[in-house]
């Protein structure tokens, strides 16, 4: 029951929201269902709940992580938005509260199926959720990255449904339920390799253009770049997760079938390319939306070499989806702050932020720290697992040229945002509204939290994942 | 089944037909015909008749060759335009391109295993049907060819879905869903004047975001 709740309360909440006429009572809605999410999020990790609908709908190690993360991710969100529609009103706020809450179930239900069709269903419905949040400005630009968005989605989510019908071909001869997760890893031995090295391949191409990995990320940047800030957060930072835990599905069931030796190549390659991309259009970077976007990109990869190297970057990969979220959301809302003053993306016309939003100032340095993965931030400890495995699994060459690619883009990423920090500004803003900056504190103190401590029901719940994707905990 | 085998190399045909022409009213008329045996290949593939392959066959007619082809029709007389002017290929070497595409997928489907009891021109049919959407997809510069091209698509799968539904039933169906993307597509078209806002529906317009 709990299970279904979590997707079905933020369900009813898009149409609820939807009946709200007053702009103040629909955003108090908002952080209501949002604030209820949580909760019974909290609920789960204290008392596991039974699987429901024949174990179609379950909670898993690596589901809940990436539940738990959505669920964080999108309370601070709807704090976020209750200053955000102060400042910038948009047309349709109705369309705008419901389908941010439409987006909140659909992927609830891609972190609870165990369940290739409906793991399926739900990634299709997160991209038609999403899609009018982009499109939100109704500009010939916004127009131009919905429709991009929507066309490369689209083909992309025909694609893995093709990859789910081949996984289904390859269980022929086995007696499992079709597409039980379960009983996909159960019976591994029994399904067809021909056919599921297809499916792997079209899943792959397909949930990974979902998370933005290079080759396939080129709606990233103009998506990210349009969306308003606080949707970008929950993209950048739920979204693409919740498209990885789909990857991660595959590979749970390609790793118990034994072609490993086939799919971790693939993932290398695609994390690595990713990465590759993300430093050479990183650097003299202007627009620090779309900055973020090839951030994504970078750290999306990353999540594909942890899977790719296995080992500890199983586990590494694991702990990132935590760390890259909160730390997304983090850079995202705080950049949403300096565009709101600004009234621009340009980091040109940004300079001086320390002084002129002093707490967004501070908060955008220690993203910018963050997200590089400098020590104590808790992306220091999973891209380290990430890098550790890259030596310990006997892929030197990976390690070094990871090593390389990161310092590269942490220059690029820290020539930009260290010129918006610094400087003096033309003029002083009044005081932060505390809506706008208690939930990136928030997610800054988490990032530095899991750098230094990790608490101990997450660390079993990253054992359990990282042993479920076929790796260790260091 | 000789019948299954005729509706299966007609499916081929219409594919040709989207590939070979310039005219948007005979790519949508090839499209509404592919749709049609769509319609009726689930009644010549069974062995046992069930409501749920009649169910499955009524729907996808009444879907893929009735609704989805007006609503077509309407986006191109809202827009109007009648032809793809300027593909990034020719329409020759996507004929030809057409032709490679069922060798790989005849190629392809050799070396993989059949599941017992389907049609032995299910499995490359399915295929090149896909690969051809995804080549009028690509190479099309027209909206609405892009929409036909993604239903090509979209029909590939669904000939593959066929294959398994007497093992799992309901999979088929939620192909269906995708074509609410289609529907969002042409909607895009239609409501908010893609053609109007980048003054023609070429989508090769859409390119003030670049780096």
């Amino acid at each position: 029951m709990l299970l279904l709740a979590l997707v079905l309360l933020p369900a009813l909440g898009a149409l609820g929201a939807y009946l709200h006429r007053a702009e103040a009572r629909r955003t108090a809605w908002l952080v209501a269902v949002a604030a209820i999410h949580l909760a019974l999020v909290t609920l789960v990790w204290t008392t596991p709940p039974p699987a429901v609908f024949s174990g179609w709908i379950a909670v898993d190690a690596l589901g809940l992580i990436v539940l738990t993360l959505t669920s964080l991710l999108f309370f601070v969100a709807a704090i976020y938005t209750v200053g955000y529609l102060r400042r910038e009103s948009p047309r349709g706020g109705r369309a705008f509260v419901s389908c941010v809450l439409a987006f909140l179930a659909s992927v609830s239900l891609v972190a609870l199926s165990h369940h290739f069709a409906v793991l399926w269903i739900a990634l299709e419905a997160s991209t038609l959720a999403v899609a009018p949040l982009i499109f939100h400005r109704r500009d010939r630009r916004s127009l131009e990255a919905v429709w991009k968005y929507l066309v490369i989605s689209s083909v992309a989510i025909a694609l893995a449904l093709l990859g789910t019908f081949f996984l289904s071909t390859a269980q022929a001869n086995s007696a499992g339920t079709p597409l039980l997760l379960e009983d996909l890893v159960a019976d591994a031995a029994r399904l067809h390799p021909a056919w599921l090295k297809a499916a792997f391949i079209l899943l792959l191409v397909g949930y990974g253009t979902k998370m933005g990995l290079a080759p396939m990320h080129t709606w990233k940047p103009d998506t990210y770049g349009e969306a308003p800030s606080v949707v970008g957060a929950l993209m950048a930072g739920a979204l693409t997760s919740a498209a990885f835990l789909g990857l991660a599905r595959i590979n749970e069931v390609t790793t118990a079938a034994g072609i490993s030796a086939f799919t971790r190549p693939l993932l290398l390659f695609f994390g690595l390319f990713s990465i590759v991309v993300a430093a050479a259009f990183v650097i003299g970077q202007t627009d620090v939306k779309r900055l973020l976007a090839y951030s994504s990109v970078e750290h999306m990869g990353l999540l594909a070499v942890g899977l790719g190297l296995g080992g500890v970057g199983a586990y590494g990969a694991t702990l990132h989806i935590v760390t890259n979220g909160l730390t997304k959301g983090l850079l995202f809302l705080v950049l949403g702050n300096v565009i709101l003053v600004a009234g621009t993306t340009q980091a040109g016309a940004m300079h001086g932020l320390a002084k002129r939003l002093p707490i967004s100032g501070g908060l955008l340095l220690l993203g910018l720290f963050a997200v590089t993965g400098s020590p104590p931030s808790g992306v220091f400890i999973s891209e380290f697992a990430i890098l550790r495995a890259a030596f310990a699994e006997g892929h030197v060459w990976v390690g070094v040229v990871l090593l390389i690619l990161l310092v590269v883009i942490f220059l690029g990423l820290a020539t930009t945002i260290l010129k918006i920090v610094h400087g003096t500004p033309e003029r002083r803003e009044p005081r932060e509204s505390g809506w706008l900056v208690l939930g990136p504190i928030g997610l800054a103190a988490g990032v530095i939290l899991l750098g230094i401590y990790i608490p101990a029901p997450l660390q079993s719940a990253l054992r359990q994942a990282a042993a479920a994707l076929g790796g260790v905990a260091p | 089944m000789p019948a299954a085998d005729l509706l299966l190399v007609l499916v081929v045909l219409a594919d040709f037909m989207v590939l070979g022409t310039s005219r948007l009213t005979t790519c949508i008329r090839a499209i509404a015909l592919q749709g049609l045996m769509l319609g009726a290949l689930p009644i010549a593939l069974t062995q046992h008749w069930s409501l749920h392959i009649v169910g499955l066959a009524v729907g996808s007619t009444v879907v893929k060759s009735l609704v989805l082809p007006w609503f077509l029709r309407r986006a191109i007389r809202e827009a109007a335009v009648r032809r793809e002017v300027e593909p990034s290929i020719g329409f020759t070497l996507s004929l030809v391109l057409g032709i490679a595409a069922v060798a790989i997928a005849f190629g392809v489907s050799q070396r993989l295993p059949l599941p017992a009891g389907v049609s032995e021109l299910l499995v490359p049919v399915a295929l090149a049907t896909v690969i051809m959407g995804f080549l009028t997809l690509t190479t099309r510069s027209k909206a609405v060819t892009q929409v036909v091209g993604y239903l090509m698509l979209e029909n590939g799968i669904y000939l593959f879905g066929l294959t398994s539904t007497d093992r799992v039933p309901f999979l088929v169906e939620i192909g269906v869903l995708l074509d609410v993307f289609v529907a969002v597509f042409i909607m895009g078209i239609v409501v908010f004047h893609i053609n109007r806002e980048f003054d023609s529906l070429s989508s090769i317009r859409l390119t003030e975001l670049r780096d």
